[in-house]
Formats: structure tokens, C-alpha cells, sequence
């Protein structure tokens, strides 16, 4: 694949979220430029194009939108967010925050770091499939991304 | 109305396009209330309870979103924008920018001032309201608001 192309980053160490995700988006022909990466870790090595991305990702063709589980292991997604909103190269991509719990202390904490969004994800299988419907939707094809 | 109480505040100074989104926008959710202002001086007023809001209006009773279009007279959307997300009292309420023009530069500025989602208005009447639509369906139900 050419990772110049992706327009949806999905960043879940969950494998049943992603591949839920995955097969709703490609039901509705919005996942042929989706890439999943498993955690935090290797989210920032593809966003900024180090690591074992060093010499396939340019940093300057951005995702549409990164869709970023906040329960990750190694680098959880707050530590994630931070790091795109803080460097002026990617602070202009959408992230979309997904987390499980409605209670989670981390929304207001995630808005002032500048995340675009924040998702609890629905527990039914129904609602979590329109969900992600709804939010391809808009962030594909309604919202407006940066143009290069 | 209950000044104090909006789930979404509509920023727009031309009348038929505030018209048909607020009346797109009741059409899907209805019980949202909607507060409409025509330009950002007002926009600013009721969002920080000043001016002829002062008394009305407290500050800490967060608009849910604000829909903020970019050129209008007296305070522009980018201007207002840069208000409302450099205060932390008002930095966490998502805002959508929506602007007729397609470029560029505009829509940088956004992102780095901390705009939540940029909305390019479809020309066509029916493009336009589906775009409301999804914008109503995304910010007003998907979403997981830091006030409410």
C-alpha cells in the first residue's frame, strides 16, 4: 500500500474494534485508504515517519483523520494526542478520540490538548457499527481536511 | 429562551443560510435548543456573557457547539475563534467553522487555532442541507460534548 494515500489512520490495540471498524468502513467503500496500526508507539512512527517508517511515510501528506483508542499499551492514545497537537507539522489533523467508558475523566482533558473530537464507543454491536458509519461520513466526506 | 441552556449556537450573518440550518438542524434533533447570532461581536457577547448578554448569560454554562461562520462584518469566524480558544473559561467547546470559500490559507489558520472541524458549504441547496444534517448527527448525538 501507499502509505501517502491513507486517509484514515485507525490507531486500537483492541482486534474485534478494528476489525469491526475496518469491515463498516469497507462496507460503505470508505476503507481503501485505511491503515490500523496496533498502538501508540507505532501510530507516531507512521505519523511522523520515523521508525520502521523512516523511508515509506513523508510527514507532510497528513491523514484526513486519525481515529485514536485512548486504552493502548505502550504509548496510550492521550500520550499520542499530545504529541501530534504539540508539533506544528500535525497539529492541524483531525484526531478523533474512541474510549470505552462513558465516565472517563480524560474528555476534558483530551479537548484541552486539542483533540477534534472525542467518541465513547457504543457497547452494542449495532450502535457501534452506525457509529462508525456516521463518523466516516463526516470526517471523509463532510469535513474539510487541510489541502496540500 | 434560557440563554444559559443552548445546545448549539449558530453564528451567521447571512439569513438564508442560518434559516435552512437551523431549520435542517430541528428536522433531525429535536430536542436541541439553538441560539442564533448574526455576526461575531454578538457571538462573542453570548458566548463570555457580556454586553447585552451581561446578566443573561454566565460564561461557565458552555454552549454544546458552536456553528461559526468565517466572513462576517464587525468580529470575522477566525477572529472569534482565536477568542473563544485562547480562554480557558470557553477552550473546550467544540466549534465548526463554515465557510463558502474553498482555501487554503483559512482553513491552516483554523486547525492551528484550535477550530474542532471545517466545513467547506456545498453550493447546492440539497447539498447543503445533507451537510447540516450530518454535521446535526455527528456534533449533537456521535459526539461526546465536554459541558454535557
Amino acid at each position: 500500500m501507499n502509505f501517502s494515500l491513507v486517509d484514515i489512520l485507525l490507531v486500537e490495540d483492541n482486534f474485534d474494534d478494528a476489525e469491526l471498524a475496518t469491515r463498516e468502513l469497507k462496507k460503505h467503500n470508505m476503507a481503501n485508504n485505511l491503515f490500523h496500526v496496533k498502538d501508540g508507539a507505532e501510530a507516531l512512527e507512521f505519523i511522523f515517519g520515523t521508525g520502521k517508517y523512516e523511508s515509506t511515510r513523508d510527514i507532510g501528506h497528513a491523514p484526513k483523520v486519525v481515529l485514536l483508542d485512548i486504552q493502548m499499551p505502550k504509548v496510550n492514545g492521550i500520550e499520542t494526542l499530545q504529541k501530534i497537537k504539540l508539533d506544528e507539522r500535525t497539529r492541524s489533523i483531525p484526531v478523533v478520540m474512541l474510549t470505552s467508558s462513558k465516565e472517563d475523566p480524560d474528555i476534558q482533558k483530551c479537548y484541552s490538548l486539542g483533540a477534534n473530537s472525542y467518541i465513547v464507543k457504543p457497547v452494542n454491536f449495532e450502535g457501534f457499527a452506525a457509529a462508525i458509519k456516521n463518523l466516516g461520513f463526516y470526517w471523509l466526506l463532510t469535513n474539510q481536511p487541510l489541502v496540500k | 429562551m434560557n440563554a444559559n441552556l443552548v445546545d448549539v449556537l449558530i453564528v451567521e450573518d447571512n439569513p438564508d443560510d442560518a434559516e435552512l440550518t437551523i431549520r435542517e438542524l430541528k428536522k433531525h434533533t429535536k430536542s436541541a435548543k439553538f441560539f442564533h447570532v448574526k455576526d461575531g461581536e454578538e457571538a462573542l457577547q453570548f458566548v463570555f456573557g457580556t454586553g447585552k448578554y451581561s446578566g443573561a448569560r454566565n460564561v461557565s454554562n458552555l454552549p454544546g457547539i458552536i456553528l461559526l461562520d468565517i466572513k462576517m462584518p464587525k468580529v470575522t469566524g477566525i477572529e472569534v475563534l482565536e477568542k473563544i480558544k485562547s480562554d480557558e473559561r470557553t477552550q473546550l467547546i467544540p466549534v465548526v467553522m463554515l465557510t463558502s470559500s474553498n482555501e487554503s490559507p483559512d482553513i491552516k489558520k483554523c486547525y492551528d487555532l484550535g477550530a474542532n472541524s471545517y466545513i467547506v458549504k456545498p453550493v447546492h441547496f440539497d447539498d447543503f442541507a445533507s451537510a447540516i444534517k450530518n454535521i446535526g448527527a455527528y456534533w449533537l448525538i456521535l459526539n461526546q460534548n465536554p459541558s454535557r
